[in-house]
């Protein structure tokens, strides 16, 4: 499992606007890399990144081999209700990891 | 035809001329005494970390955790700690306890003097001397993200406290071996460490600002490198830049380089896990 860093703010006013921020250990490799060998690396990255609050999803990212090494993704959302926010990274061999944040909104 | 001066005249043309001395003289001193304070060692109240000649964003980047690279490699480090390993399934913290207590400080002053090695040895080569002693385990191989996690999390512990290696009356002869490296010409450019990190500090070398190059943040994340590295892939990446054969990981060298860097940077304060350009 790669490690993750996820910021959510723990509490927060109803209707507030809150910043999210999502980090995650991946090497991005783009494929275009020759190894020691000459060889090229095969291409390993994450091709979609998304949030989900409450299980509606507010917000998606779409990765290229292009995006650096251990991707690192900021947003904003509007504090609506308590609940979890869950994040989940999708790579192009179709591993999947999904983290969870609890958030209270008063 | 002779020109014939009064006795005023030449007292003064006299005068004159010993001045001139003089002024030529003293510029010619204090000439000297600049070149030797520029090729010496940078005074404790001119030390500069490297995190000052970052671009704001990358200072932003290190100075929040959430958004640190670096960190990612921390967390690696504390699972690790955590985890037996060995034929006795021992780990870390079965010995060391909770490491923000045992590990404050740790950092600081490696390279240490080890008496069993009989010469400074770098928190690498202590993590896996414990490895190898204590844990009955195989040592973990260089710039292996195992290595750079557990040596990341153990300086991590030292975040903020002061430099103090090469304290040690011990360590005095490997300072010195370090600092002769650090001036020694190398490689097919010619260069040492110190004609940019200690003659031109502050300058600019192909657009980039020249560091002091004070190693505070090691293990650090740097944005060329798309990863977490030690400081002597680093040291290894500049001996190539130069052209020259860099020395092998673990090395003596690099441990005496390592040592005489941190004893020239002691006193500022451990940045672990630093972000680096």
């Amino acid at each position: 499992m790669a490690r993750a860093l996820i910021n959510v703010p723990k509490a927060a006013k109803r209707g507030e606007v809150i910043e999210i921020r999502a980090l995650i250990s991946h090497p991005m490799e783009s494929g275009f890399r020759p190894d020691e060998s000459g060889k090229l690396v095969p291409r390993s990255i994450i091709k979609t990144f998304s949030c989900a609050y409450n299980g509606e999803e507010i917000f998606r990212a779409d990765f290229f081999p292009a995006v650096a090494a251990n991707p690192f993704v900021s947003f904003t959302t509007l504090a609506s209700a308590s609940g979890t926010l869950s994040f989940t990274w999708v790579s192009d061999t179709g591993e999947t990891q999904t983290e969870t944040r609890p958030i209270t909104v008063e | 035809m002779s020109v014939r001066l009064s006795r005023m005249h030449r007292f003064a043309v006299a005068m004159f001329v010993f001045a001139a001395i003089f002024v030529c003289a003293a510029i010619f001193v204090f000439a000297a005494l600049g070149a030797v304070s520029l090729a010496g060692e940078i005074g404790p109240q001119d030390l500069r970390s490297g995190f000052l000649d970052m671009s704001p964003e990358s200072r932003a980047m290190q100075s929040d955790d959430t958004a640190n690279p670096g960190m990612l490699t921390v967390l690696e480090g504390e699972a690790l700690w955590r985890q037996p390993a060995g034929p006795n399934r021992r780990s870390c913290a079965d010995c060391h306890g909770d490491a923000a207590a045992t590990m404050r400080g740790v950092a600081a002053r490696h390279p240490a003097y080890s008496p069993a090695q009989q010469r400074p040895i770098t928190l690498e080569e202590r993590i896996n001397l414990c490895r190898a002693g204590q844990q009955k385990a195989a040592p973990l191989t260089w710039e292996s993200p195992a290595l750079l996690g557990l040596t990341a999390y153990v300086a991590h512990q030292s975040r903020g406290l002061p430099i103090t290696a090469g304290d040690d009356e011990r360590s005095r002869p490997f300072v010195d071996e370090g600092r002769q490296l650090f001036a020694q010409r190398q490689g097919q450019l010619n260069l040492s460490c110190a004609a940019c990190h200690t003659d031109h500090r502050g300058g600019r070398l192909a657009g980039n600002p020249i560091p002091q190059g004070h190693p505070t943040g090691y293990p650090l994340y740097r944005l060329e490198w798309q990863s977490t590295g030690s400081l002597q892939r680093r040291l290894r990446n500049c001996m190539t830049g130069v052209r020259a054969e860099p020395y092998e990981y673990g090395s003596p060298e690099l441990a005496n380089l390592e040592l005489y860097l941190m004893w020239r940077a002691r006193g500022l304060p451990l940045e672990t896990p630093a972000v680096r350009p």
